[in-house]
């Protein structure tokens, strides 16, 4: 008995050292490539230490963070798919939407390069690939590469080859997608930081190369948004301020400028540019 | 062949080195599935008690029920529990999305079933031929529900072990209401996931072998318990 009550008592001490009720703790939902990238785990101890607010994030894609936004279950988005974050701002979910950093978006391929895509432009490479129905692998998750994707088949007068053969949509992350092309020969677009650390992550020892890069088009930009505390009350706007205020000081900027694997920069600041 | 092998050595690197990230995982694992273990027997071990030691009406539906529920996927439990723990949902108001707690709750449903079922069929089992055997000797009801207990002690300790093997190695429900968050609500399986996912298949590795000593240890001790029920 006093074994079983020695264990009650350890357990009622271990629930509240849980649920430590911190006042100063921001919950931010981001996409995959700032949290594969290691970019948050660079940043956020500086963050903490200078501002005293302890920062957890999930990393989810910025669809699912957008409505994770719009349920209320977090208080700052770090994301990427302007068109979309507009729109979110618009509807009164968001307060304010400021850009922190961009690195730019590049399709990938195998070595051999099947629809022989190598330094066309995004709209031929895409007619390229869907023509010669070489694979293609999509993130498929509503995140803002896939959505970019999806824009960029539009632009180039395609519909979203939803259900062809050679299209694959996989439904995770960059790094899991940039794995499965790996493993099926398949093109795929990636954010530059995400393919740096891809690279990084399996010593430069990969089947893909970068096929289409530096088309304007490609442009990749990062933003943050405070969630609308009218509507979501219990959002804790003035942390979220701080959080953004301090992404977009210079000491910040210049920590994700500095940010490199393999000697290659992944993000560049732009805050107030 | 050689990524298994590097992954392997790096595995035990991590582990012995005490690397930050994978002795988190594997702490916060356990806190949240002994949480979840202790609050599922807590409330299952006497629901699985009176459903096998009482009649009443509905006993049958009702055990069926437990039975079916035995099969939640925990990818379903996650998304339930995310729906009402959300700040939209209707306990949204006490903040568990994101918190260890707000896991429990969703392993102490995958937890109960098991636990349930498994009492109530063992004190079933103990409880009728013995009933009437201790009655005709003399023994009053409180004699007869001490003597039940005490039979099935064995099946109760098993019923505990197979559940906790079930929440410590469940992902569903950690991956969507924890969110796996480093430091905070990061498991081993959410680890592992994330981990292999990018590729860096050592931690993964690393966190596996843990995982897979935890569940040999469970196991073990279900055999054990087994064989000492009379199994």
């Amino acid at each position: 008995m006093k074994k079983f009550a020695a264990l009650l008592l350890a357990l009622a001490l271990l629930v509240p050292a849980m649920a430590q009720a911190k006042d100063k703790v921001l919950m931010m939902a981001t996409t995959t490539s700032t949290d594969n990238t290691g970019l948050l785990d660079e940043l956020m101890p500086e963050f903490t230490k200078d501002t005293g607010i302890d920062i957890r994030w999930t990393a989810i894609g910025t669809g699912k963070a957008l409505a994770m936004g719009r349920n209320c279950d977090v208080d700052v988005l770090l994301v990427h798919a302007p068109g979309a974050e507009k729109k979110f701002v618009k509807d009164g979910h968001g307060i304010g939407r400021t850009q922190l950093m961009y690195n730019d978006f590049v399709i990938v391929g195998p070595d051999t390069d099947p629809a022989h895509v190598k330094g066309l432009p995004v709209e031929k490479a895409l007619k390229a690939i869907a023509k010669a129905k070489a694979p293609f692998a999509s993130r498929g998750d509503n995140s803002g590469t896939n959505k970019k994707e999806i824009s960029l088949w539009k632009a180039a007068g395609m519909a979203v080859p939803d259900k062809a053969d050679w299209y694959m949509q996989l439904g995770q992350g960059m790094l899991k997608t940039l794995n499965a092309a790996a493993q099926k020969g398949a093109y795929t677009m990636t954010d530059r930081g995400t393919w740096i650390k891809y690279m990084d992550v399996n010593k430069g020892k990969t089947p893909l190369n970068i096929v289409v890069e530096g088309d304007k088009v490609l442009f990749n930009q990062y933003s943050a948004i405070a969630i609308n505390p009218a509507v979501c009350p219990k959002a804790k706007v003035e942390l979220a301020n701080e959080f953004i205020g301090w992404m977009a000081s210079p000491k910040a900027q210049k920590a994700i400028g500095d940010f490199r694997l393999l000697g290659k920069q992944l993000f560049t600041p732009n805050a107030g540019k | 062949m050689g990524f298994i092998y590097e992954g392997l050595l790096k595995a035990f690197q991590l582990l012995f080195d005490g690397n930050p990230e994978t002795w988190s995982a594997v702490y916060i694992t356990l806190c949240v599935s002994s949480l979840s273990i202790f609050l599922t027997i807590l409330l299952g071990a006497p629901l699985g008690f009176v459903l096998g030691y009482y009649r009443f009406k509905g006993r049958e539906t009702l055990r069926m029920f437990t039975d079916t529920l035995l099969s939640f996927p925990t990818v379903v439990i996650g998304l339930l529990v995310y729906s009402l723990v959300s700040r939209q949902g209707p306990f949204g108001d006490y903040g568990l999305l994101f918190t260890l707690p707000g896991i429990a709750i969703g392993q102490v449903m995958l937890g109960m079933p098991i636990v349930v079922a498994m009492v109530a069929n063992a004190v079933e089992n103990a409880e009728s031929g013995m009933k009437e055997t201790l009655l005709t000797l003399g023994a009053d009801k409180f004699q007869v529900l001490r003597a039940t207990l005490w039979e099935t002690r064995y099946h109760l300790m098993l019923a505990g072990v197979a559940a906790y093997g079930r929440i410590v190695s469940e992902i569903g429900i950690s991956m969507m209401v924890g969110g796996n968050i480093k430091w905070h609500t990061r498991t081993i399986t959410t680890a592992i996931a994330l981990e292999t996912g990018k590729g860096e298949f050592a931690m993964g590795i690393a966190l596996g072998v843990v995982l897979l000593i935890i569940a040999f240890g469970v196991n073990f001790s279900v055999a054990k318990l087994k064989r000492r029920a009379g199994q």
